[in-house]
């Protein structure tokens, strides 16, 4: 029963980062309608910079983490620039943007490729205290802890500035409809481009809290996460950011458990990708969606 | 030209069934389906095929039918559902769907797990794989002059217009569908019989994403267009080896970078080019 508990506990932490992943796609989704792929890339890229501050600057681990979601968020606005504003007048925006993001994603796995190298790279050993707590039979470390809080704090922020701050209302009302929202006096280039940072910088620090708990970070990393991104968002509804949030950990809490019960690793994606599946065919609006059906 | 064909051999039979594959997405495109199912399709032709000649010794051509016929009918099981949602939903459905295929080959014990099947008897040919290229070709040049290639671009153009005017929508979606899947069994299963070995692995995301790139680097408003895109990006790696470009990270960056190029400056792909040239208007 321990180990049950311990499972779930696992996939609450790891759910809680694709979570934050999943708040950059579904934050971009809701604001432009259009998918982002390069999110994974940025992903990676957020995670090899931190390990690459720490390492070469010698800078404690929470500056690198700051400075590399900094770093993130400034590549989500070259990726808006170059990839999405100049197709934003085309009739068929939404796919030609989901096709110059993957453009944009190859462009960014090469330039991880190149400056990173091919092989996977950890943080040094003893970078950071790592206490090992005990409690009852359950086991987990500071750092685990530390992750989770970082993720879960970030999703707060996130959800109370997007509530309450100017700049938040601002997005939601771009969301609703960019039309209404410009006659408002709303600047909605300006908008789009921060909600492109802050999308990124969520994307980036997400790949940085992955490769902390892993301790494995290469230029491929964004792959695995990407799908499962995806996933999260469906299950959750598309554009909603609680319902990112659940999903996240909804989707690490199965991973575990379709482990834990059927003892095959190799299953681990399949009960969650037969659940979108499902979920898209009878409710594509998602578990927590607004309830409409977005038509192409 | 047999030095020519010895060097360049594998390069133009790859470039052929990418091409064939890169057709296979065209059909639901041509509807205005955005499919990532495909590769998955082609794996199922793939596996099936040859599970057929390596435990049944099934006869070549029997087999790569009997691959295709199967990717068909896992179309028509799936497309029914899947085909009530539009869009990017539509792309994350078939997406998930290829996943859950994958997921199925790793684990299943015919297919032989992640390693795959090795030792498929090497029976496809540059003959086999042109021809079925140009009977392809050739059936969905004609099918696009048809009725049936006029409601496909109808629904592609505005689906709720195209309902409006009597046009069977999800009869015509669900028929793109299954034909792509069909198409894609095909070069799946030639692919498995020339390449002696399949994994899992490459019948994933990846994969999926190169169709779509094909498709619109050559542009899928024609026939030729997903050809071109899969004879151009296939030679690329070649040519960039004659111009010393070697290494990983800069190939996939000019895969990028003509990818987007594309996007931002030739929306209906290269072969929009072409005509511009002829001085056609789209």
């Amino acid at each position: 029963m321990s180990v049950f508990i311990q499972q779930l506990i696992n996939g609450f932490f790891i759910g809680s980062v694709y979570g934050l992943f999943a708040i950059g796609y579904t934050l971009v989704f809701g604001v432009l309608d259009i998918l982002n792929l390069a999110h994974a890339a940025i992903f990676t890229l957020g995670g090899l910079s931190a390990l690459w501050l720490t390492r070469t600057t010698g800078l404690p681990v929470w500056a690198s983490f700051c400075l590399a979601t900094l770093f993130s968020g400034l590549l989500g606005l070259v990726l808006y620039r170059v990839a999405f504003a100049p197709l934003r007048r085309r009739a068929d925006s939404n796919l030609s943007g989901l096709i110059s993001s993957i453009a944009m994603a190859i462009i960014f796995e090469a330039g991880a490729f190149e400056i990173f190298g091919a092989r996977t790279v950890r943080f040094p050993q003893g970078m950071f205290a790592v206490r090992v707590y005990h409690f009852d039979s359950l086991t987990f470390t500071s750092l685990q802890l530390e992750i989770v809080a970082i993720a879960l704090g970030l999703m707060v922020v996130l959800s109370l500035c997007l509530k309450h701050s100017r700049t938040g209302k601002a997005m939601r009302a771009v969301a609703e409809s960019e039309t209404t929202a410009r006659l408002l006096g709303i600047p909605v280039e300006r908008i789009i481009s921060e909600t492109f940072f802050v999308s990124s910088a969520l994307g980036g620090a997400a790949g940085i809290l992955f490769g902390l708990y892993f301790n494995a970070l290469g230029p491929d990393m964004g792959r695995s996460i990407e799908l499962k991104g995806l996933a999260v968002i469906i299950l959750g509804g598309m554009g909603s950011i609680p319902g990112a949030i659940l999903g996240g950990i909804a989707f690490g809490m199965s991973e575990v458990l379709t482990v834990a019960l059927t003892g095959m690793s190799s299953l681990r994606d399949a009960v969650a990708f037969s659940v979108l599946l499902l979920i898209l065919i009878l409710k594509p609006s998602g578990l927590l969606g607004r309830g409409r059906i977005r038509q192409a | 030209m047999s030095e020519f064909f010895a060097v360049y051999g594998s390069l133009i039979n790859f470039a052929g069934l990418n091409a064939l594959l890169a057709l296979s997405l065209y059909v639901p495109l041509s509807a205005g389906q955005l499919s990532l199912g495909n590769a998955a399709f082609a794996g199922i032709g793939a596996y099936v095929s040859a599970i057929l000649t390596m435990r049944l010794n099934a006869p070549f051509p029997l087999a790569i039918a009997a691959g295709a016929f199967t990717a068909a009918c896992v179309a028509v099981v799936i497309g029914a559902p899947v085909l009530r949602i539009r869009g990017i939903f539509l792309a994350m459905a078939t997406l998930a769907f290829g996943e859950v295929v994958r997921i199925a080959a790793v684990n299943l014990a015919i297919t032989g797990g992640a390693e795959g099947l090795i030792g498929i008897p090497s029976k496809t040919t540059m003959l086999i794989i042109y021809g079925t290229l140009g009977v392809a070709a050739y059936f969905l040049t004609i099918l696009r002059g048809s009725r049936i290639g006029w409601s496909f671009a109808s629904i592609r153009e505005d689906e709720t217009a195209a309902m409006v005017m009597g046009i069977n929508t999800t009869l015509y979606k669900n028929s793109a569908f299954i034909l792509g899947a069909f198409i894609a069994g095909i070069a799946g299963g030639l692919y498995a019989h020339l390449n002696f070995i399949i994994t899992p692995g490459e019948f994933g995301f990846a994969a999926e994403v190169q169709l779509l790139i094909y498709n619109i680097v050559g542009g899928a408003r024609s026939v030729w267009g997903p050809i071109l895109g899969a004879f151009i990006l296939t030679a690329i790696p070649e040519v960039l080896r004659g111009v010393d470009i070697t290494a990983g990270p800069p190939r996939l960056f000019v895969n990028g970078l003509i990818l987007l190029l594309v996007i931002l400056y030739l929306p209906n792909g290269l072969s929009s080019f072409f005509k511009r040239a002829k001085g056609s208007s789209e």
